[in-house]
């Protein structure tokens, strides 16, 4: 059926059965392909996305229940404009194959909106659900670490 | 000797130069056969690889390696650019298209017989011209951690050969003479203060012939050596990076393919369930499977599955206890080979004599990003958008299954999400081709889902060892050892060239049988195992269980020996091989070895030598009220010379850590003739919160230059398992260890 959707604050008219995840209406129906398949079954998190401000497996939203705006790794910032998340994560080089890196930035992003100053332990309780084959998970911590200094500073 | 030598080695291949629109190519062609040009293949053009092209739109570097994560882009882009005297930011980098040309000649000079370690000058040399066979197998292969040591040469000579003919190019128009010329971020200066862009010189500068040159000392470097920005990290923050699964074109249609995981044919197919459902487009017979065109990528998945298959049996037992039953048979056969046979293991020697089995289960590449490609097929020619590891063989592969040409197949090979030896072979690109041909003018993007992916992998072999030893006087005096596992080299796709059986048997046992220890009866036999079964090259390939039980192995003798096991092998080390010595001493103080731990808490140590690189690794396991906890792996390595000393750091970081997976969780097992495994919940690797922290000292003793894509992983198992038998008391000889150890993951 037709639906619009509100991503990256653009509105997009998609028509598509409602059972179809979001993750491929994103992927194969607007292009937006920043936002990665890896499993299908929310057990790798290279899907990640924002709904409402909070992270979530886009391979599990059906179009259907998709309530409220959407950001994709696409709207957190661009190569000319990077958040500063992007930018400690470019500063500390994290990216090696860089398939799981837009899942990991997105919930790295939900992780240091609620938790200004995550200690090591609360980031292993948000990070944990996102895999990487590369082991980039030491660039990964340093990069969160990093990235909310930067954020505490600018205020 | 040295020195002539030397300059034989770097005559090997000839820099030249080519006219292109608008401006000029410069490359390297190996003197002893003129392979096509990539570029513009005309009459009369000197053939050519073209590494470094500049024109109107300034200057490109071309890597004819896959950017799968290891930085090998940027750092063969530093190389051309350290002679250059170009500034980064002004750097465009391209992966070069398929081309006999770029033959990776450093991959195969590891086939000489000889053990690596003792190469020296004569010995690199030697190495560098039997090189030349790679071509024979059309690898264009990104694997072997050879690709550094592959572009180290020419890169800078492709370089620095730009920068003189463009300074001869420069003088002349300036009318003044080269010693008064010179040369600054894309530009060439005359002492007067006059200027001219690399840009306004190209044409020209492919007119003239080319000067001998002189690469410039290290000490001069000004990127070569120091971490660069690697030119995907901002595309790959930003979501930006386009993998062959994200190739999007006007019209495109979505597939999937379901091909037979027992890797053999298809009785019969029912598609009319799948043909039903909304979205899709098509059903095509592939023969040994199906695939389903649809509307997008998750409707050609659904309808896949509902596709009904009546698969062939396969060539091979159907349950891991009967496969694994067939390759322990090989120790019943004589052994294939044994690369190392030195004194007399069967001598009776007093001592203790102790002797241990080992076993590595089958693994699975599991890349982030599961097999795709994009593809298009248009007036009997084929684009082709595919992650390959040896493009060559993806381009000819796809030529041939659709009956064209492969010179009408344009491969493009963008980044790949994840590698780790899987992309090396051609099935996936293959099929896209077929999916492709069968819609003509139709551009269709080809992902696989992820348990089509986990179960019609090429899989790490299982493997098994045997060893016995002999300890005396605190000394290993005996180590005698036996290796089982199916031959990666013979079984695999790509069929290998004349000498594979040799090759084969010596994969075999890497990691065992090319140890420096001095050790004085040193036997390492390997028994080849036919099982029929898909097997692949793996990260680190026969290293990665060969590591594992040699190393291990050498444990237990320091261990009956009443030895301190990292003292046992530094001081074998040092008898036979320094830059090894040198690591284990490194990794020695970097973990504080030999200070006293906390209650609950041991640490293991590991070392192999792999792929032109000694590494050394001490792994931390801690008692937690949960479980065992891997809390931290330091990490040496010896290199040859570091180029980018940030990407080795994120190289061999990353290795452990997927050495460490394997040796905590890895396990594929088969039932019916299909791996059981189906996602990454049943095929899981560390993650954030299991995954220790790392340290890395990078040293620079060793004569030759080597990669480490591979060389971190090898020696994490032997590491961990060590660690594990000095917190609990028990020796982990078989892998994975999860099942052994209530590891916290």
């Amino acid at each position: 059926m037709n639906r619009t959707l509100l991503i990256n604050g653009k509105v997009h008219r998609v028509d598509l059965p409602d059972e179809v995840p979001l993750l491929w209406v994103l992927r194969d129906e607007l292009g937006l392909t920043g936002t990665k398949y890896g499993c299908g079954v929310a057990a790798c998190g290279a899907c990640t996305v924002h709904m409402n401000g909070e992270a979530v497996r886009s391979c599990q939203v059906a179009l259907g229940d998709v309530t409220g705006a959407i950001v994709t790794i696409e709207g957190l910032g661009t190569p000319e404009r990077l958040s500063v998340l992007q930018q400690a994560w470019a500063d500390h080089q994290v990216a090696q194959c860089g398939y799981c890196q837009s899942g990991q930035i997105m919930q790295a992003a939900d992780l240091l909106a609620r938790t200004q100053d995550p200690t090591d332990d609360e980031i292993d309780e948000a990070m944990q659900g996102n895999l990487c084959r590369c082991g980039t998970y030491p660039r990964i911590r340093a990069a969160i670490h990093d990235a909310a200094a930067r954020m505490k500073a600018e205020g | 000797m040295a020195g002539r030598i030397r300059k034989i080695a770097r005559r090997s291949f000839l820099v030249g130069s080519v006219a292109i629109a608008g401006g000029v190519a410069f490359g390297v062609y190996k003197f002893r056969e003129v392979p096509p040009n990539p570029l513009e293949p005309t009459d009369g053009a000197i053939p050519l690889n073209p590494y470094v092209i500049i024109n109107r739109d300034g200057v490109t570097i071309i890597t004819p390696k896959a950017e799968m994560g290891q930085g090998v882009q940027s750092t063969w882009a530093a190389l051309a650019a350290e002679e250059l005297d170009v500034d980064w930011e002004d750097i465009t980098v391209l992966h070069g298209p398929p081309a006999q040309a770029y033959f990776n000649s450093a991959l195969f000079g590891e086939g000489i017989p000889g053990l690596a370690y003792k190469v020296g000058p004569t010995g690199a040399y030697i190495r560098d011209l039997a090189g030349g066979g790679a071509k024979l197998l059309s690898l264009q292969l990104t694997g072997g951690s050879t690709s550094t040591r592959d572009g180290y040469d020419k890169m800078r000579m492709a370089g620095a050969t730009a920068r003189e003919t463009l300074k001869i190019v420069a003088a002349r128009r300036l009318g003044v003479g080269l010693g008064e010329i010179s040369t600054a971020s894309g530009e060439v200066i005359a002492r007067d203060g006059r200027r001219i862009p690399y840009a306004d010189l190209a044409e020209e500068a492919a007119a003239i012939e080319t000067p001998d040159v002189e690469l410039r000392d290290p000490s001069t470097w000004r990127y070569l050596g120091k971490t660069m920005p690697r030119f995907d990290m901002i595309p790959k923050v930003t979501g930006t990076a386009k993998y062959a699964i994200d190739v999007r074109l006007p019209g495109m249609k979505f597939a999937t393919v379901r091909m037979n995981p027992r890797r053999t044919g298809m009785i019969s197919y029912d598609a009319s369930a799948a043909l039903a459902m909304e979205g899709v487009e098509t059903v095509i017979d592939l023969g040994s499977g199906i695939a389903v065109v649809a509307r997008n990528t998750w409707i050609a998945i659904q309808a896949a599955e509902a596709v009904e298959i009546v698969w062939d049996e396969p060539a091979y037992p159907k349950t891991t206890e009967a496969l694994n039953a067939l390759a322990l048979t090989a120790f019943e056969q004589p052994a294939n080979s044994t690369p190392r046979d030195e004194g007399d293991v069967d001598k009776p020697q007093d001592g203790t004599e102790i002797a241990a089995e080992y076993e590595a289960p089958w693994l699975a590449h599991a890349t982030m990003e599961p097999m795709s490609s994009a593809a298009l097929f248009s007036d009997g020619k084929l684009t082709l958008w595919s992650g390959a590891q040896a493009p060559i063989l993806a381009r000819d592969g796809a030529a041939e299954a659709i009956g064209i040409a492969s010179e009408d197949v344009e491969l493009i090979v963008p980044y790949l999400g994840g590698g780790y030896g899987r992309r090396s072979v051609a099935d996936f690109s293959i099929l896209a081709a077929k999916v492709a041909a069968a819609m003509p003018e139709v551009p269709v993007s080809v992902t696989w889902s992820r348990e089509e992916d986990m179960r019609n992998d090429f899989y790490r072999p299982a493997a098994w060892g045997r060893f016995r030893g002999v300890v005396r006087d605190g000394q290993a005096i005996v180590l005698d050892g036996k290796i089982a596992s199916t031959s990666v080299i013979n079984d695999s796709s790509p069929p290998a060239d004349p000498n594979e059986k040799q090759m084969g048997d010596r994969e075999l046992v890497t990691g065992a049988w090319d140890q420096p220890n001095g050790i004085p009866n040193y036997r390492i036999s390997g028994h080849t195992a036919r099982t029929g079964a898909p097997v692949g090259y793996w990260r680190s390939v026969g290293a990665s269980y060969g590591g594992f039980f040699f190393d291990t192995f050498i444990d237990e003798l320091a261990h009956a020996a009443q030895r301190d096991p990292l003292q046992f092998r530094l001081e074998m080390a040092r008898r036979e091989h320094e830059p090894s010595a040198a690591v284990i001493e490194a990794v020695a103080e970097m973990s504080g070895w030999g200070k006293a731990v906390p209650e609950g808490t041991a640490l293991g140590v590991g070392f192999t030598y792999s792929f032109g690189a000694a590494v050394a690794q001490v792994v931390q396991v801690s008692q937690r009220d949960r479980g065992i906890s891997i809390d931290k792996v330091w990490i040496a390595a010896d290199v040859g010379r570091a180029l980018d000393p940030g990407n080795l750091e994120a190289q061999l970081s990353g290795g452990a850590i997927f050495g460490l997976s394997a040796a905590v969780m890895g396990e594929i097992t088969f039932k019916d003739g299909i791996a059981e495994q189906q996602n990454f919940w049943d095929y899981d690797a560390l993650r954030m919160h299991s995954a220790p922290a790392t340290e890395v000292r990078v040293l620079e003793s060793a004569y030759r230059i080597s990669g480490v894509g591979e060389v971190g992983v090898p020696p994490a198992a032997p590491a961990l398992g060590n660690a594990l038998f000095r917190l609990t008391g028990q020796r982990a000889r078989k892998l994975p260890f999860r099942e052994a150890f209530n590891l916290l993951v």
